[in-house]
Parts: structure tokens; sequence; C-alpha cells
């Protein structure tokens, strides 16, 4: 690491309010192992394991106390975790929710337990499903083999339930991010039918398994006080939101696999500033990311 | 080894450690407060703040309308129908310009009417200067008929009726009998937060009313009207938008009229649907050569642009 990146003060980054609260709710455990998964989930990662429904409700009960607005659910595979759907039914109790899957766990069943349990409340129950490609071929270089079909499959069992998912891509597929690229996104979707397809478009984080893949940062890419637009970082996520998974609650989605980005065992413990030393911060700041839909 | 092999290992950054070094790293880190420091984290964390603005009224009745998007055909029937239900005073939580045409027909109507508004984004960035309406959308298609619909508003503003924009207040605090209503364009937080039904929890709700020491929110910014009554027995109310209809299929378009009334709960909140001329306003919106997407949105009461932003819900109840 060069000098300049050393010697630079590590800005701070205030929590202007508490308004999205992430949930580590299916650990590191997948059952895909995405070449540019950040943070490496695999079958056999249990650097965080699966939360409890406890766990949760412990959360949810201090997040409401704080006005928490928003819910999302993130492994790892949430619907791994085998108390994912009382998870849901909980949360939705106290505010709305988004679920990130793989799509792979969506089976008919599911598909209409899952909209039942959006019937039942006043709040959106979303569903993120990621897709890497237009075709098996791309999809599946990523993704894992036969991953593609079974993905569109999910995605048509949401459909057919009344759910309409939103499709999140990642820039590993070259093009996602353009408006042609979307346009054969949203082909892809009107053809299973879709008639209002959805899709979130992300950057990728180059660390984890995406660090082999695509390279690790370089050590110009940090921040420094002087980035911040107007002297405020507050267009960064971590500027509302809290992680928390089954080892106690961290900055972020992005840091979880840190032990720096932990910054305590409740959400009161973690309602200060955080430093924005990692290069993944360096990616927030400049692609814009928001995790949120 | 690749980092997707774990047995027994954790990732760590770039590294794979052995599961219990990853684990004894995160429980040292980070912070766990004493539990009375807890207590006083999250009280200060939610304490009410100082609000300077003045209160205005009391009123028993009054009416409140946000979202105008230059419609002046239902800025005057709302006039007439505010005057008919016994409003006493009549509100718009801003966004006056944008959607529809010639955006300073609303100007005289709000004086003669003696409207009392706040600013919206559209006012703040008209009165500013700024490059862009600060809409809040996140998706390119959102932002470019937002963008449309701003270059035009700029364009057709004189500079007088900008200015008077930037005189507008940014909230107003309004007593209605026994109860202080809180008035701003999207939250109490910021100007361009979207409130809508299915995003905006009952707890949420009830900490912004309680740090803003108000009975009632009145908001707007979203388009799309609800009415919620908080187990505290506080009311948050978003009153729509009489500039476009409410992705109902439905052309009427909405607004709240806010009552007094003896006894719990103290407020008697009604949202009001109210037909206009909106034949007339699509014929000026086509002489004015704006989009026809936005045409089609007044003839037939479906949205047509601004869909990304809406929460999964309201998306499921929208036609496109």
């Amino acid at each position: 690491m060069s000098a300049l990146a050393t010697d630079r003060p590590v800005p701070q980054v205030e929590l202007r309010a508490l308004d999205t609260l992430w949930f580590q709710v299916g650990g590191t455990v997948c059952n895909l192992a995405c070449t540019h998964c950040f943070i490496s989930c695999s079958p056999t990662n249990h650097t965080h394991e699966f939360m409890t429904l406890a766990q949760v409700e412990g959360y949810l009960a201090e997040a409401a106390a704080l006005g928490v607005r928003e819910y999302y659910f993130t492994g790892g595979e949430p619907f791994l975790n085998p108390e994912m759907e009382a998870i849901l039914a909980s949360t939705l109790r106290v505010g709305p929710a988004s679920v990130l899957t793989n799509g792979l766990l969506l089976d008919p069943r599911r598909c209409a337990r899952l909209a039942a349990l959006a019937a039942a409340t006043p709040y959106s129950l979303d569903l993120r499903v990621s897709l890497d490609g237009y075709d098996a071929a791309s999809n599946d270089s990523i993704r894992g083999a036969g991953t593609f079909a079974r993905i569109l499959e999910g995605v048509r069992n949401l459909h057919a339930a009344g759910l309409n998912p939103v499709i999140t891509v990642t820039e590993v597929c070259r093009d996602a991010a353009t408006a042609e690229g979307k346009a054969r996104f949203f082909a892809l979707l009107r053809d299973l039918g879709i008639e209002k397809p959805r899709l979130k478009v992300l950057p990728v984080f180059q660390i984890g398994a995406e660090a082999e893949r695509g390279g690790a940062y370089a050590s110009w890419q940090r921040l420094s006080d002087g980035d911040a637009p107007d002297g405020s970082w507050d267009h960064l996520q971590c500027s509302g939101c809290r992680m928390a998974t089954d080892q106690g609650v961290w900055v972020c989605p992005i840091l979880v696999n840190e032990p720096s980005g932990k910054m305590g065992e409740t959400l009161a413990d973690t309602l200060g500033p955080f430093p924005l030393a990692h290069s993944a911060c360096w990616t927030c700041h400049v692609y814009g990311v928001s995790c949120r839909t | 080894m690749a980092l997707t092999t774990h047995r027994g290992m954790a990732t760590w950054g770039e590294r794979l450690v052995p599961l219990g070094d990853f684990r004894a790293a995160a429980a040292r880190a980070g912070r766990a407060l004493p539990g009375p420091e807890r207590a006083a984290a999250a009280a200060g964390y939610s304490a009410p703040f100082a609000d300077p603005t003045p209160v205005e009224g009391p009123f028993a009745r009054i009416a409140v309308c946000g979202g105008v998007y230059s419609n002046h055909y239902a800025l005057a029937a709302l006039l007439a129908d505010a005057a008919r239900r016994g409003a006493e005073a009549v509100y718009c939580l801003g966004d006056l310009g944008g959607f529809g045409p010639s955006p300073e027909k609303v100007w005289p109507l709000l004086e003669q009417g003696g409207v009392r508004a706040i600013q919206g984004n559209y006012e703040e960035s008209l009165a500013a200067g700024r490059e862009d309406c600060n809409c809040g959308y996140t998706d390119p298609r959102d932002n470019h008929f937002a963008e449309l619909s701003y270059r035009y508003a700029e364009r057709h503003c004189t500079p007088a009726f900008k200015a008077w924009m930037g005189t507008l207040p940014k909230r107003r605090r309004v007593r209605v009998g026994g109860s202080e209503l809180l008035l701003v364009h999207g939250s109490p937080r910021r100007v361009n937060e979207f409130l809508f039904a299915s995003t905006a929890p009952v707890p949420f709700l009830e900490l912004l009313a309680a740090q803003n020491r108000c009975d009632a929110i009145l908001c707007t910014h979203t388009g799309l009207h609800w009415h919620r009554r908080l187990p505290s027995g506080r009311d948050v109310v978003n009153v729509g938008a009489i500039g476009r209809p409410a992705n109902d299929g439905r052309t009427e378009v909405w607004y709240a009229v806010i009552a007094a009334r003896a006894g719990k709960p103290a407020l008697d909140v009604k949202l009001v649907p109210l037909p206009y001329d909106h034949a007339g306003l699509a014929a000026e919106m086509r002489a004015e050569r704006l989009p026809e997407e936005f045409v089609e949105t007044v003839l037939s009461g479906w949205w047509t642009t601004c869909l990304e932003i809406l929460p999964a819900r309201e998306r499921a109840a929208s036609r496109f």
C-alpha cells in the first residue's frame, strides 16, 4: 500500500437515520457458489450462520422503537433458513420486507405461501431474484451449471402466485446497466409473461470470490475527507442502514466478512459514526451504490 | 484453495482463516454498551426537537392539497369544492409545476383563493435555479420524463413566479380544533422523501410525529393518497395530488379535508375525490406538445411514468 493511501485521515460517516435494517438471515451459507460473490458464500461457508427467529425478533423490537422504515433479508440463500417464512410473517407485522434470493427454492407451494403473507399485511413484501445474464451461457458461467433455467422457473412460479419480483443483475453481465442491456432483460421477462418487468443493476465489489475472479482493489481505491460532496456522506447507504447477523450488528451488507465492519451487539450500540476505511466504501461512493431496491 | 471451499474455515476479506479466528475477532469487535448507556443512546436518537415554525389557526376545518403539477383546471375545481365543504383555509403542500401545461396559470388562482402554500422540491429547485427537479427518482426512464417536465416548467415560469416560490415556507404548523398539524412536502425529514402507504410503517410514523411534537403529519410528494391513524391517536395523511390521477383507473384527483371533532379521535380526516375538466386539461397538454404518455394518464387514470419508484404493493395495483 502506498504511503499516500495510509497517510490520509479516514473519513467518518454519521448515521443520518436508521431507516433500513438488513438481516444476514441466511448467514454465508448458500446452495450456489457464484464466482462473483463478494462474501464468497457457498454450501460450506459458515462464517455467518442462519439467524434464528428469536434473534430476528429481538432486533425487530429494537428497530421498531428506533423508527426503522424497512427490512431487508439476504445471505447466503435466505430460503435455506428453515425459519425464513416465520421470520417474514413477524417482520411484516412491523414494516415492509424485501428478500434477496437466488430463486432456486421458489417452488409453487412456497410462492403461494409468500403470496398469502403479502396479502395479509398493509406493507410491501418484495422478492429480489438474482440473475447474471440474458442466457444460460452467460448466467451459468457465473452462477453455476443449469441455474439459468432454474432461476427462470422460480421467477415464473412467483409470477403465477401473483408476486412480481425485481430481477437483480450485477455488472459482471456486460451492458446490463445500459439502456440496450435493460431492454434485453425486460424482453426476457416479458417472454415469461411478466407485464411489469422490474430490474435492478448493481456494480460488483472487488472482494471475496470476486477478488479472485475479477481482481482485487488497488491501494488508491480509498476514500478521504475531500471526496465528500458538500462535506457530507449522506449519499452513502451506511448513513441510513445497519446489518444484523448471528454475531452482532455490522455497518452495512457489504462488510460482513470483515470483523472491523462490526459496530456492536445491539442496534443502540451502533448509532454512532463509522470510519470509511475499506475499499468497498470507495465503490459505494463512486458508483452511488444502494443495496436497497 | 478457492474461497468457496470453506470446510472449517471462514472468509475474512480475501483470506481464508480458521473459523474460530474469525468468530473470536468478531466477538471482540464493535462496542457493547452497558445497559444504561444503551438506553441513553436510544433515547438521544429518538429525542424530540424544537421547531420554531409559528402555529397558524385555529380552524375548525381546512382543505389540504398537494402536487398541483400545473393543473389549473383541478385547482379551480378544488377551490370551489373546498368552499362548498366549509373549509376555512386552503393549504397546498407544494409541487405547483411539472407534468401539466402553462405552469404560471396556477399563480393567480392560488392568490385569489388565499391558498397557503409551502415549497415542494419543484419550488425549491425552480427558485434556486437548479438543473433538475430533485424528485428523487432512481430509474433512468422516470428521470427522463421528470427532466422533460422540469425543463418545460422552467421555460414557462417567469422570474417573478420563481422568486415568489422561493418566499414560501418549507413547512407550516396549523391548529385544527385542539390538534396541531405539521404540514410538509415529502416528510418532516426531507423534501423529497417518499411516504408510500406500504413503506411507511406505524412505528416509523409514530417516531416522526413524536420527534416533531405534532398530532398529525400531512404530506404529499408520492402522488398517492392514504391515511393512517396511529395507535397513539395521531394521524398521518398523504393528501395525494390534484395534478394527476391516483393510478387507480379513475380520472378524479384527490385532496384532504381535515376537521376538528369533539372527543376522540380529535380529527375527522376525509380523503376527497375531485372531478374536474380532465378533457380540457388533456387538450391543453396536447396543444403544448407535452408527452403523450402524460396525456394518457390524465385520460385513463393510470400512470405511465414514475412507476419504478413504486413499492411492490403499489406497483402490483398499478396498470403498467
